[in-house]
C-alpha cells in the first residue's frame, strides 16, 4: 500500500523548475518539472556531494547539480555520462492537475 | 503501391503507349527487415540501383532499425529514432517496397511465390532470407507467464520499459553478452536486477575466467546480484511471474524475468519449404541456398560449418551476397569475430580462440590497481586470440593483426603493452596509429565500415565527423569509435579539421560566435527561437547552452528581452551564493569599498538574528555573511535594504566589485581621490550582466594597493592623470593587465571604462573572461576600437550607458517586497490519502 501525498498543482512548481518538499520524518524531496510538463521526483541530494539539486537547471528530463554541474536523469536518478552515482526516486502521480507524490515505505526509508 | 510482374516481360505491351505500371526488372524479395536484409539491399544498390525491384517483407512494425543498439536504447543512452538505419524516406527514394507488421508464413518454391500471415501473395524471382535469429527459451515451467520476456526487438525493449516504470526486481537468466546488457539497462531504469547464470564464468564464450571475474566484481559493485553456477528450475507465479527458483532451492522474488540464455537461427520457413537446413540455412560461399532462386544471409545461415550470433559477420556476408547477384561473384570464407559489451563504463573486448591448447603461449599484464587485464594468446608467431578488460584502447589492433595472421616475433616482447609500445618509441601519436591500421581494419563495428571505407567517403567531400556519419555511418550508433574517425579525419585532411572551431555545446553545431552573430542579424527574441532557427538537436538545450543563450540575448536587445530565470545558474536565480552546504551567502554592495555604521550595524544585526555561522572579508572589500538559508534570504535583504544597502552581486557573471586605495584624501602617497573614483566608477557599472565576472580597481598612486593590474579593468592614478590597465585576473592562472592608453581626466577614465566593457559584453564569449578574450582577439585590437576610434568609443559607451538604465533596480528589493516567493518556499503538502 502506498501512501499519495498531495502538494500541490502544476502550476506551483516553474516550468523547467523544481520545489522542494518536507515530510517529518523524510529527507527533503525535489520535485521537478520538464518543459513538456511532466513531473518527477528525487530526494533533494546530488549523489556526488549532496547538492541540492532542485536548484539546478532542469533540461530535457535531467537535472545539472548546482555545485559541480552533474546531470542526473530525473526518471531514475542516476548520474549520466562519465560520473556515477545515483539519487534515490520518489514515485509521483498527476491526479488532474494535482501531484501526488508517494511517502516512501519505512522499510526503504533508510535505504 | 502492388502489381504483379509477369515473367514474358514485356511482350504485350508494345503499342508505344507507355506504360507506367510495368516494371519488367527482375523481382527480388527480401524475408526480414532487420539488419542483414537491409544491408543486402543496400550492398546490391551500391552495386547496381536499378537492376532489381524490391520488395521487403518485416515482422516487427518498424523501418529498419540498428538491433544492437536496443542495448542503449534500453539504458536510456538512445531514443528510437536515433537507432533507425534507414528510415521511410529511404524506402520511398530506392523504390523499395516495405511490408512491414506483416511476416511471411510460407514459401512456394515451386510457382516462385511467398504468402504473408495476412494472406499476401507476392511472386520473386530471387527470394532473399534474413530471418536471423529467435532467441532460446529454456524449457521451464513457468516460461510462458505474463512478465517473462526475451530480449530481441523493441518490443521486448518497450515491455522492458513499462515493467521498469514500476521498479521493483527483475531477473536475467542469462550472463552473456545480452543478458548483461539488458541487466545493465534495468539497473539504470531502477529496478533491482539479479543475473542468473548457469557457468561459472561470466560470457565465458567470450570471457577466459580472470576477466569474466573481473566483470563481475564491477557488476556487483554497481548493485546487481550476480550468481553464477545457477541453474533454474522454475519460474513461478499465480497469473503472472512473481519469481524464479533455483535448482539448489534458493527463491528469487522477480516482478519481471528477462530470458536472455541465447539465440537460435530462425529456419522454420525454409526448412518447411523444403531447403537444406542444418542448424542454420545451408549456404555457399554466394549465400545461395539448396534452391539456387533462393539466397540466405545473417544469422539464419549456417556456412561451412559456422553459424554466427554477432554483427560483423554479417557485413562480409551481405558483400558476397551483392557480388553474386551483380555477377561479380567474390564468395564469403567465414568471419573471425570479436566482440565489445556495451555497458557504459565497462571496457570488454574479446575476439578469436583464448582456450588455449597445444602450442599457444599466453602474454598477460595485469594492473590490480588501475583494474586492467589483458590477455593476448600467440601461437605459431601469430596471435589467436585477445581478451581484453578494463582498456580496450588497442583491441581493434590486435584483432587487426589476427585477422591479417600477421607474424609478431620482431614486436613481442612488447605486444602487450600496446601498439603506442610496440611500435616503438614509447607514446605513439594516436594519429599515427590510425595510419598503420589496413584498408580493411574495421573501425565502426556497429555500422561495419572499415578504415578505406571512411577514407574513400572523406576523400570524396566528407570533411567532418558529422559528414561521416551521415554518409558511410562510421560512428554513427554507439560512438565509441569517435576517436578514431576523428583521427582519420585528421589524418586524410591534415591539420584543418582541429582547427575548426568547438560548437557551444553538444546541442548545436553552431560556435558561440555563429550563435551571437546569427541572433542579432536574425533579430531572434527569444531562448526557444534560437533553438528552433538554429537547429538544436535538444527539445531545452542543457545547462551550458541556455545560460550562455540568456545572456546573449540580454546582451543584444536591452531593456526588451525578458530574462529567462530558469536558464540562470542558482547563484543568479536566488541573488546569492550556493555553498556546498545549500546555504548561501550574502553580499551587500559597499561601494568602492566603503561603509559606515548604519551598514555595519544592519550587517550585524542580520548575522545575530539569523545564526550566520560566519562573516568574512572578502577579496573585494566587503563583508560576506554566510550560512543563510534559501528560506531566509529575502528577510534578510530586507533588512539590509532598510539600512540603505542593495545586491553586491558577488554572484553573478557581472560587475563584482570595485576595489580602491584611500588615495589622495588621506594617503602621503596618495596622487588622485581614487576612492571618489572608484565609488563613481562602481555607481556606473554595477547591475549589469556580462559574459563572466568582471573586477575593476583603482589605485591612488603607482604602488598600486588595490591591485589594479590584476583586475578586468584598472585604474592607476598618477600625478598627470590615469593609466588604465585592461585584462588582468588572478585565479588558477594569473594574468597581468596590458596599458590600455593613459587619460588625464577622471570623466575620460570613466568613459573609456564604460566602452571597455561594452566591447566586452558585446564580443566575448560566454563565459570568457577578459584575460582570455583580449588573449585571443589581441591588445591592439582592443585599442583600435577604445582608444584609436573616438567615435567608435563614444558609440560603445553610450549602449552601455543604455543598457545600464534598465539593469540598476536592486534585486533584492523586488524579492523583499515577496516577488517569486516560490523560489525560497517549499512547497507545503495538503492532504495525505491512502490507497
Amino acid at each position: 500500500m502506498t501512501d499519495w501525498i498531495d502538494i500541490g498543482t502544476l502550476a506551483d512548481i516553474p516550468l523547467r523548475g523544481a520545489r522542494t518538499v518536507h515530510i517529518a520524518g523524510e529527507r527533503e524531496i525535489a520535485v521537478f518539472r520538464t518543459g513538456d510538463d511532466q513531473v518527477f521526483a528525487l530526494i533533494n541530494e546530488c549523489p556526488h556531494k549532496k547538492g541540492p539539486l532542485s536548484q539546478g537547471i532542469v533540461h530535457g528530463h535531467s537535472v545539472a547539480c548546482p555545485l559541480h554541474n552533474w546531470t542526473i536523469a530525473l526518471k531514475t536518478g542516476e548520474a549520466q555520462g562519465a560520473d556515477k552515482g545515483c539519487t534515490p526516486t520518489v514515485a509521483v502521480r498527476m491526479d488532474g492537475d494535482r501531484i501526488l507524490i508517494a511517502r516512501p515505505e519505512p522499510a526503504r526509508a533508510a535505504a | 503501391m502492388e502489381f504483379q510482374v509477369r515473367d514474358d516481360s514485356g511482350t504485350d505491351a508494345r503499342d508505344d503507349v507507355p506504360v507506367p505500371f510495368e516494371d519488367v526488372r527482375e523481382h527480388l524479395v527480401v524475408i526480414g527487415n532487420g539488419m542483414a536484409g537491409c544491408r543486402a539491399v543496400e550492398e546490391l544498390l551500391a552495386r547496381d540501383a536499378g537492376r532489381y525491384r524490391v520488395t521487403i517483407f518485416g515482422a516487427e512494425p518498424h523501418v529498419n532499425y540498428n538491433r544492437i543498439m536496443l542495448s542503449p536504447v534500453l539504458a536510456g543512452e538512445k531514443t528510437f529514432d536515433q537507432i533507425v538505419i534507414n528510415d521511410a524516406a529511404w524506402y520511398a527514394d530506392n523504390g523499395i517496397e516495405l511490408i512491414a507488421g506483416d511476416p511471411v508464413a510460407k514459401i512456394d518454391r515451386a510457382a516462385k511465390t511467398v504468402a504473408s500471415r495476412s494472406g499476401r501473395t507476392v511472386h520473386y524471382d530471387r527470394l532473399l532470407i534474413a530471418t536471423g535469429s529467435d532467441p532460446f527459451i529454456i524449457p521451464v515451467p513457468g516460461k510462458d507467464l505474463p512478465g517473462v520476456i526475451s530480449f530481441r526487438d523493441m518490443k521486448d525493449v518497450d515491455a522492458m520499459l513499462e515493467a521498469a516504470g514500476r521498479g521493483g526486481d527483475a531477473v536475467v537468466i542469462g550472463g552473456g553478452l545480452l543478458g548483461l546488457e539488458a541487466a545493465h539497462g534495468l539497473s539504470l531504469r531502477g529496478m533491482k536486477v539479479t543475473v542468473i547464470h548457469l557457468m561459472d564464468t561470466l560470457m565465458e564464450r567470450q570471457l577466459d575466467e580472470a576477466a569474466g571475474w573481473l566483470l563481475k566484481s564491477a557488476l556487483e559493485a554497481r548493485g546487481q546480484t550476480i550468481l553464477t553456477g545457477a541453474n533454474t528450475a522454475e519460474i513461478y507465479g499465480e497469473g503472472r511471474v512473481e519469481g524464479v527458483r533455483l535448482k539448489d532451492g534458493r527463491d528469487i522474488p522477480a516482478s519481471l524475468v528477462v530470458m536472455a540464455v541465447g539465440i537460435r537461427p530462425a529456419t522454420a520457413l525454409a526448412r518447411d519449404a523444403g531447403l537444406a537446413v542444418n542448424r542454420g540455412i545451408l549456404v555457399d560461399d554466394h549465400m545461395v541456398t539448396s534452391d539456387p532462386a533462393i539466397l540466405a544471409v545473417g544469422e539464419c545461415v549456417e556456412h561451412d560449418g559456422n553459424v554466427y550470433g554477432l554483427v560483423a559477420p554479417l557485413w562480409d556476408m551481405c558483400r558476397s551476397l551483392a557480388d553474386g547477384l551483380t555477377d561479380r561473384h567474390s564468395g564469403y570464407r567465414g568471419s573471425v569475430t570479436s566482440t565489445k559489451l556495451k555497458v557504459a563504463g565497462l571496457d570488454v573486448f574479446s575476439a578469436g580462440d583464448f582456450s588455449g591448447g597445444e602450442g599457444c603461449e599466453d602474454i598477460v599484464l595485469r594492473d590490480a590497481s588501475r583494474g586492467v587485464y589483458k590477455r593476448v594468446v600467440v601461437k605459431d608467431d601469430r596471435i589467436v586470440g585477445a581478451v581484453l578488460y578494463g582498456d580496450t584502447a588497442d583491441g581493434g589492433w590486435y584483432f587487426d593483426l589476427l585477422r591479417r595472421e600477421e607474424n609478431i616475433a620482431d614486436i613481442r616482447d612488447l605486444l602487450i603493452f600496446g601498439q603506442a609500445f610496440a611500435a616503438g618509441g614509447g607514446a605513439l601519436d594516436p594519429k599515427a596509429a590510425v595510419a598503420a591500421l589496413s584498408d580493411d581494419a574495421e573501425i565502426c563495428g556497429c555500422n561495419g565500415v572499415s578504415k578505406g571505407q571512411i577514407v574513400d567517403c572523406i576523400e570524396k567531400g566528407a570533411g567532418s565527423l558529422d559528414a561521416v556519419r551521415a554518409t558511410c555511418k562510421a560512428s554513427a550508433s554507439c560512438g565509441s569509435c569517435t576517436v578514431l574517425v576523428e583521427n582519420l579525419l585528421s589524418v586524410v585532411l591534415g591539420e584543418e579539421v582541429k582547427a575548426s572551431p568547438k560548437t557551444l555545446c553538444k546541442c548545436t553545431s553552431f560556435t558561440h560566435d555563429d550563435v551571437r552573430r546569427e541572433i542579432v542579424a536574425q533579430s531572434m527574441r527569444s531562448i526557444p527561437e534560437v533553438m528552433q532557427r538554429l537547429h538544436w538537436t535538444t527539445p531545452d538545450g542543457c545547462a551550458s547552452c541556455r545560460p550562455a543563450l540568456n545572456y546573449y540575448l540580454l546582451c543584444a536587445l536591452p531593456g526588451d528581452y525578458r530574462d529567462d530565470q530558469q536558464s540562470r545558474f542558482v547563484n543568479e536565480r536566488m541573488h546569492a551564493n550556493i555553498q556546498k552546504d545549500g546555504t548561501y551567502s550574502v553580499v551587500p554592495r559597499m561601494w568602492g569599498g566603503l561603509t559606515n555604521p548604519r551598514e555595519l550595524r544592519a550587517i550585524a544585526d542580520v548575522v545575530e538574528k539569523y545564526n550566520a555561522p560566519m562573516v568574512k572579508v572578502t577579496g573585494g572589500q566587503r563583508l560576506d555573511i554566510f550560512g543563510i538559508r534559501g528560506e531566509d534570504l529575502p528577510a534578510v535583504w530586507a533588512d539590509l535594504n532598510a539600512a540603505g544597502m542593495v545586491s553586491g552581486h558577488a554572484y553573478g557573471k557581472s560587475l563584482r566589485t570595485v576595489k580602491t586605495c584611500v588615495g589622495s584624501e588621506w594617503c602621503r602617497f596618495g596622487t588622485q581621490d581614487s576612492t571618489g573614483l572608484g565609488v563613481k566608477t562602481e555607481r556606473m557599472t554595477w547591475g549589469s550582466w556580462m559574459p563572466h565576472k568582471f573586477k575593476i580597481a583603482v589605485s591612488g598612486c603607482p604602488r598600486n594597493c588595490a591591485e589594479a593590474t590584476i583586475k578586468d579593468f584598472g585604474i592607476v592614478c598618477v600625478d598627470s592623470g590615469y593609466e588604465l590597465h585592461v585584462g588582468g585576473n588572478g585565479g588558477i592562472h594569473v594574468r597581468a593587465t596590458d596599458l590600455l592608453c593613459k587619460v588625464s581626466t577622471e570623466q575620460e577614465a570613466l568613459d573609456y571604462c564604460a566602452a571597455f566593457i561594452q566591447l566586452y559584453r558585446e564580443e566575448a564569449r560566454y563565459l570568457e573572461r577578459t584575460a582570455p578574450w583580449i588573449e585571443r582577439v589581441g591588445v591592439d585590437y582592443v585599442k583600435s576600437r577604445i582608444v584609436e576610434d573616438d567615435a567608435g568609443r563614444e558609440a560603445l559607451r553610450a549602449r552601455f550607458l543604455y543598457s545600464q538604465s534598465f539593469c540598476q533596480d536592486d534585486p533584492w528589493a523586488e524579492r523583499a517586497a515577496g516577488a517569486r516567493a516560490d523560489l525560497h518556499q517549499p512547497l507545503h503538502p495538503i492532504a495525505i490519502a491512502a490507497e
